[in-house]
């Protein structure tokens, strides 16, 4: 019998080998023996009410098949959408919401731990706001801003504000079909009332309001969290780590950020160094203490402070069978509860963080931004308590690869022209003189259904090699950064003739590792500046840029699918679509929202068409603006060469400049 | 790869920030950080750091600030693998070079050492560049006659390859900026070997012998965004948004290049000027920094400069009469001194003079060129000095006898822009030389009438079908049509001298300046010339006959809403238009309220002096004090970059002398200063118009820079004279 590959990731596939060897079940061999419902990974099983669960299946169920109140399955497949993305949009939107108190906290004075790093970056989220921030305490800056932040989660009325950075034609699709959001809270408490038993039945309805919920996310919780996070602990530069597995130190003690909120590992960051804990760790026998991340913590702090990254969702159990984590902490999303039991059998603390999370079988230790370091370092004390208790077992993994991460939105500008030039005009050029096909959002899980980070890594090779730049965040970046994808040689080895040359002038890798999932709203912010700078679409339907979530798994996944669709981008998910068995919800999802926002939803399996449709989505953009025809190794610009009538006339042929900045 | 450059200009930067560091130390010790200084002739400090931060270096003390801020903008090196990006980091090194660069000369400058000299010839390089150049190579900035600017850093193979390429660039009308070396020999020293003269006549200039010298250039380029532009100090955006976008300078680097060179080419770029070198460096391709490439390379010498013109994006045009010698602007300049000299023509050593007239179309053969006179070849041959009268006969279906002069006006040109002749006066005060060397290279008699006929055509193009020349050489002759001359030109004296605002429909516009300055609109009347200088409203109306959609536009001017004003509806109309909105309404006779705007290159400047009850009036070259309380240069950088701003305006010298100068506010009555260099030169007309007010010893109650540079000593001296601006109703 042929061996199934769990993993592509080779590292992740030598511990998942040990662990069949050694009878430790992860979750690679539960996917492999538990297979998805077949009705309900369609999206065909209703059950927001007790008369069902209702199945709509059979020969010709879209037009036939009705639950027991009569639903179709049209309805019944937007309804459970709608849920997704509502799900999606609370799990993103009130890690933001921990991140605006936590920042009106340090505002106040009552976060004494805690400062406010950039204060470029609050005044420039402080102008969005329209809050006067010259001449003022930087407290009082940052409290209204938190304050007026907060109040977006509460609205009623009028819209979220962040709306307003996004290009004026983008807007305007968004107020003619009605999905601008209003509140944050208030978008997700309404699709969940409209998707409970008898209310909204009406597809393409229910799926508006999915956009409008969506966009609460996108432009309300996701980016709110970015801008406090880069407030609260610096907007992330370029900075060099390292990945995989190889990162857990045999001498030290191997302590692993996991989770999504960087609040607490900012602090583990802050007091690791700390020479008390240094002397502590010492005094357990270890030589010092070593931080790793594990998911989106894990980027988090590898964009701001270079902490290495075990890697992303699936390596969390893999992780701890390395038997060299002596604890890890854990807060909220895209934890396995498996790893309880799993650290029963290695020595591994795992210790609960978040009030919000709680799980059998872990230690909690609440944590309190107003107790920071105290916490912090009783958590890392714990750590170097359980260093003594280490055994031999574990499937040791000593290979790691180097990583360049760090590229907020605010870099990217940056590096394409230094202080004085900042711009996105070199990118936009390039796009237009056909060096750089189009742009990619690679985004999202990583999924232990398909070998596991494979597909990122066929797509992320590819599409460089088809001079298309690639913008990674989340478990995506992971998946590149565990097999070294993520550094500047990887353009000069791998890049097509032309992002090859973009990535040389600049001096970066040709995947550009944008930060954890909350950050896909970075691609939001630099989509609407290269809008502005001009020479491209007006807006960001249009663009030659594409959304691609190969091994999505979460319901976040499908929210900021959605609101990248809702905003002009074509969104393309790997797997089973979980609206597969409706014609007419897949039909909206893709045609319908096409035709209003040149954004859609498609679920494609097949990562060999996920990359045709992509470049062929990217090639008709180019068509439609009427860019030069890409044609590998052929590009440069056309010049005009300018005579004195044309230069008296350059003010006037101008397009106005709006600029995001 | 570009990481190579990025590693040079990071490490360039380290290095010049800690020399400038330890010379600022050094001069301080010995000066005091409160040692004042300040670049000659210029209102904006240290011009570059000034644009970028609106910070005005004015002392040893301020300099240290600012040399904070270059360090603030240094990076580490790019490292060997696994590098981190390095492009936003190198081009703000390349400015952190700009700024240690700026202080290091200045410091040089305090030290006695700037402007350079060479040790072996003495020769002493150009040095800072004032404000004043900057202004009065306003109009050649804007018409084309000086499309772009050549930065060449280095020094060429061998110096018959620098004198080839320095000649392509003046042939193409570049105006070029020399600095650097390699290995101590420099296209400077090469050109100085070739004999080539150097200078601002022939557009070569030598800014000094280092790297660090190319800063001059740019400094020079950054004040046109300042007093053209109207760019505000520290909107540093706007202010390289402008170098990229209107000033079209490029850097060529000759030889072998080094951290310094790589450096400050950054910060060049930084300006969005790329830069070529002919040697085999890495190349920047990708664009958007620069318009089109950063960094390229030709090893070819005889495709250098057109390569680097194209990659900066510009187009020149040159139009080249089919004579032996090299010819354009940038041989205007120059001279032929007696030993040089092969002939020469009129100058009162013979008789001679140069006339245009209006023929009609059937009268005369295209470009026929005449040559009149008993054995004119061998008296040619002979060389020395020869009678000489240029008849130039022109006809076409729009040609006008009013264009007689402005044709003829452009003759003085023709000549001068051929290498190796020269002219100089006009009419039958005119002076021609050909050199020895023109001589030797073919010039032959003929080639003068073969310069106007096709240089007539080129410039008039759709005024002139058929252009016909006639050379008379015989001394007998050329008195004779010299006299039927004369009573053309008389004719055309008193056709002008009717020529009122009152007289005319139509104004003309000259937006030839918003290239430069795009809110600046010149309105040109009868009695108004344009406040360059250049342009008088006959220039205006053939301008827009030869080219309609060109600079010049005709102003219907409308009711006369304001006589005592000038303020016209026609005009505040098309300003509007014309202006983008940025001007709503002007008056042509007053400084007062809504007075014209400027665009940067005035001849002069008016400024009031509200305790004497009057306008001063300075221009552009003078580096004295005046009442004002300012220099020119700080006068003048208010007044520029399309604003008005009442009580403060920018003229051309002979609008002194109109009827219709500040009519509203008293007219030429209103003068309490002026210099002695105006005073003189419009002494003539200016006592005709003296008498014509009534004061026809005006000239002599106006305080000039001997009498008084303060307004305290003004006043005494108005008072002590009787001047009747006191008596006159008060300006404010």
């Amino acid at each position: 019998m042929e061996k199934v590959v769990k993993s592509a990731n080779k590292e992740a596939e030598q511990i998942i080998e040990w662990g069949e060897l050694h009878k430790i079940e992860t979750c690679f061999d539960r996917a492999e023996r538990l297979k998805p419902c077949p009705i309900g990974e369609t999206g065909a099983c209703c059950r927001i009410c007790h008369i069902g669960p209702c199945r709509f299946v059979g020969r010709n169920a879209e037009e036939e098949a009705r639950g027991v109140c009569g639903a179709t399955l049209p309805t019944v497949a937007s309804r459970n959408f709608l849920r997704m993305i509502a799900a999606g949009t609370a799990a993103h939107s009130d890690h933001a919401r921990d991140m605006a108190f936590t920042l009106l906290a340090v505002a106040s004075g009552e976060a004494k731990d805690f400062k406010i790093t950039d204060v470029r970056k609050l005044y420039r989220v402080a102008g969005y706001l329209n809050i006067e921030f010259e001449g003022r305490p930087v407290n009082d800056v940052a409290r209204d801003v938190a304050v007026r932040l907060i109040e977006n989660f509460g609205r009623q009325k009028g819209e979220i504000d962040f709306l307003s950075r996004a290009p004026k034609k983008t807007q305007e699709r968004w107020k003619k079909w009605g999905i601008v959001p209003r509140g944050i809270d208030r978008e997700v408490c309404e699709a969940m009332h409209r998707t409970s038993i008898g209310v909204d039945h009406d597809p393409d309805h229910l799926l508006l309001h999915g956009l409008r919920t969506a966009l609460a996310d996108g432009w309300g919780g996701s980016m709110i969290s970015t801008d406090i996070t880069d407030i609260l602990f610096g907007t992330p530069q370029p900075v060099k780590a390292e990945a995989s597995f190889g990162i857990f130190k045999e001498d030290e003690v191997n302590l692993v950020v996991h989770g999504h909120e960087p609040t607490l590992a900012e602090i583990i960051v802050a007091v690791a160094d700390e020479p008390e804990m240094i002397a502590y760790a010492v005094s357990k026998g270890a030589k010092g203490i070593n931080l790793g991340g594990m998911c989106c913590t894990a980027n988090e702090v590898l964009m701001r402070h270079g902490i290495p990254t075990a890697g992303g969702f699936t390596n969390q159990e893999l992780g701890i069978m390395t038997g060299l984590v002596d604890a890890m902490t854990v807060d909220y999303q895209c934890i396995m509860p498996a790893i309880a039991e799993l650290s029963k059998k290695f020595h591994t603390k795992i210790i609960t963080t978040s009030e919000k999370a709680k799980m059998p079988g872990a230690i909690h230790i609440g944590f309190d931004e107003h107790r920071a370091k105290e916490i912090a370092r009783e958590i890392i004390m714990l750590a170097c308590d359980n260093y003594q208790n280490r055994k031999k077992e574990g499937s040791h993994i000593t290979d790691k690869f180097p990583v360049i991460a760090g590229f907020s939105h605010e870099y990217i500008e940056y590096m394409q022209g230094g202080r004085w030039r900042a711009s996105f005009r070199p990118l936009n050029d390039a796009i237009i003189a056909g060096r750089v096909r189009g742009a990619v959002g690679l985004a999202g899980c990583d999924n232990p259904r398909v070998p596991a980070t494979g597909l990122h890594r066929f797509l992320a090779m590819e599409l460089i090699k088809n001079d298309v730049l690639v913008l990674s965040t989340g478990c995506g970046s992971a998946a590149c950064a565990t097999v070294g994808y993520l550094t500047p040689e990887m353009a000069l080895e791998n890049a097509g003739p032309g992002l090859r040359e973009v990535c040389e002038a600049i001096g970066i890798p040709p995947i550009l590792h944008l930060g954890s999932c909350v950050d896909n709203s970075r691609i939001l912010t630099i989509a609407s500046a290269m809008a502005a700078e001009g020479g491209l679409s007006d807006e960001i339907a249009g663009m030659p840029a594409v959304g691609i979530a190969p091994e999505w798994m979460s319901e976040k996944a499908i929210a900021i699918g959605c609101y990248f669709a809702a905003s002009g981008v074509p969104v393309i998910f790997g797997g089973e679509s979980p609206v597969a068995a409706s014609k007419e919800v897949t039909r909206i999802m893709t045609e319908v929202w096409f035709e209003r926002f040149k954004g859609a939803l498609h679920f494609e399996p097949d990562p060999e068409k996920i990359l045709a449709m992509a470049l062929d989505y990217i090639d008709k953009a180019r068509e439609a603006l009427k860019l030069k025809k890409y044609e590998p190794g052929k590009f440069g610009t056309e010049k005009v060469l300018m005579d004195m009538a044309a230069r008296r006339e350059i003010e006037r042929a101008a397009k106005p400049h709006i600029g995001i900045y | 790869m570009s990481k190579l450059i990025a590693s040079a200009a990071i490490r360039g930067a380290h290095t010049l920030v800690k020399q400038t560091e330890e010379l600022l130390e050094k001069t301080t010790t010995e000066k005091g950080k409160d040692f004042t200084f300040e670049f000659p002739d210029t209102a904006f400090y240290l011009p570059m750091i000034y644009a970028m931060t609106a910070f005005p270096v004015k002392t040893l003390g301020d300099m240290k600030v600012a040399l904070g801020m270059a360090k603030e903008l240094l990076h580490d090196e790019p490292e060997e693998h696994l590098w981190k990006p390095y492009l936003g980091e190198a081009l703000d090194s390349g400015m952190a070079t700009l700024f240690a660069e700026e202080i290091l000369l200045a410091l040089k400058y305090i030290n006695g050492l700037e402007p350079a000299k060479d040790p072996e010839t003495g020769y002493v390089y150009n040095g800072f560049i004032t404000d004043t150049i900057q202004r009065s190579l306003g109009i050649q900035l804007v018409d084309g006659t000086m499309p772009g600017f050549a930065a060449i850093i280095g020094a060429a193979p061998n110096d018959d390859i620098a004198v080839n390429i320095v000649r392509e660039l003046q042939e193409k009308n570049i105006l070029t900026f020399l600095s650097g070396n390699v290995n101590g020999n420099s296209v400077t020293k090469q050109l100085v070997r070739k004999g080539v003269e150097l200078g601002w006549d022939t557009r070569i200039v030598p800014l000094g012998p280092d790297t660090e010298h190319t800063l001059y250039a740019l400094d020079w380029a950054m004040r046109a965004s300042l007093i053209f532009g109207g760019k505000k100090p520290g909107d540093y955006k706007e202010h390289l948004k402008y170098q990229k976008d209107r000033v079209f300078a490029f850097a060529m680097v000759l030889g072998e290049l080094d951290d310094i060179k790589w450096t400050t080419g950054a910060g060049a770029i930084n300006m969005g000027f790329p830069a070529i070198a002919d040697t085999d460096i890495p190349v920047i391709h990708p664009t958007g920094v620069c318009i089109y490439e950063e960094v390229d390379k030709e090893l070819d010498h005889s495709k250098i400069v057109q390569k680097v013109i194209e990659v900066r994006g510009l187009k020149i045009i040159v139009e080249k009469p089919p004579i032996p010698v090299a010819y354009g602007p940038a041989f205007e300049g120059e001279r032929i001194r007696k030993e040089d000299m092969f002939i020469e023509f009129g100058g009162t050593r013979t008789p001679s003079f140069e006339w245009v007239r209006m023929k009609e179309l059937n009268e005369i053969e295209d470009n026929k060129v005449i040559i009149i006179g008993d054995g004119w070849k061998e008296k040619y041959e002979k060389g020395g000095q020869m009678p000489l009268g240029i008849v130039i006969d022109a006809a076409g279906r729009k040609m006008q006898k009013d264009f007689e002069s402005i044709i003829e006006r452009r003759i003085h040109h023709n000549i001068n822009e051929a290498q190796g002749l020269w002219h100089m006066g006009q009419r039958d005060l005119n002076w021609i030389r050909i050199s020895s060397n023109a001589k030797k290279d073919g010039i032959t008699l003929e080639h003068i009438g073969v310069v106007m006929t096709t240089m007539t055509h080129h410039r008039f193009k759709s005024i002139v079908d058929k252009v016909q020349v006639t050379i008379y050489t015989d001394e007998k002759d050329v008195l004779a049509i010299q006299e039927e001359a004369r009573k053309a030109y008389k004719d055309r004296d008193q056709r002008l001298g009717s020529l009122t605002d009152e007289a005319v429909d139509i104004f003309y516009s000259c937006l030839l300046c918003q290239s430069f300055a795009p809110s600046h609109v010149c309105v040109i009347s009868p009695e108004r010339l344009g406040l360059c200088g250049a342009y008088n409203w006959l220039d205006g109306k053939a301008a827009y006959e030869i080219d309609p959609t060109g600079g010049n536009q005709p102003i219907p001017k409308g009711a006369l809403m304001d006589a005592r004003y000038g303020r016209y509806a026609g005009i505040d109309e098309y300003l509007k238009k014309a202006s983008a909105g940025a001007v709503e309404t002007l008056n042509l006779y007053t400084i007062m309220e809504n007075p014209m705007t400027s665009c940067g290159c005035f001849e002069c400047i008016i400024a009031i002096i509200p305790e004497a009850n009057g306008i001063m009036i300075v221009q552009r070259g003078h580096t004295g004090m005046t009442p004002a309380g300012m220099k020119f240069s700080t006068l003048a950088g208010s007044v520029g970059g399309g604003t008005q701003n009442p009580g403060f305006m920018g003229i051309g010298r002979n609008f002194i002398v109109s009827k219709k100068f500040l009519h509203g506010d008293g007219g030429i009555k209103r003068i309490v200063w002026m210099t002695k260099n105006l005073k003189e030169s419009l002494k003539e007309e200016f006592n005709k118009r003296a008498a014509e007010e009534g004061v026809p010893d005006l000239l002599d109650k106006i305080a000039d820079e001997t009498v008084a540079e303060d307004s305290e000593k003004l006043l005494e001296f108005l008072t002590s004279v009787g001047h009747p601006a006191l008596g006159m109703e008060p300006m404010l």
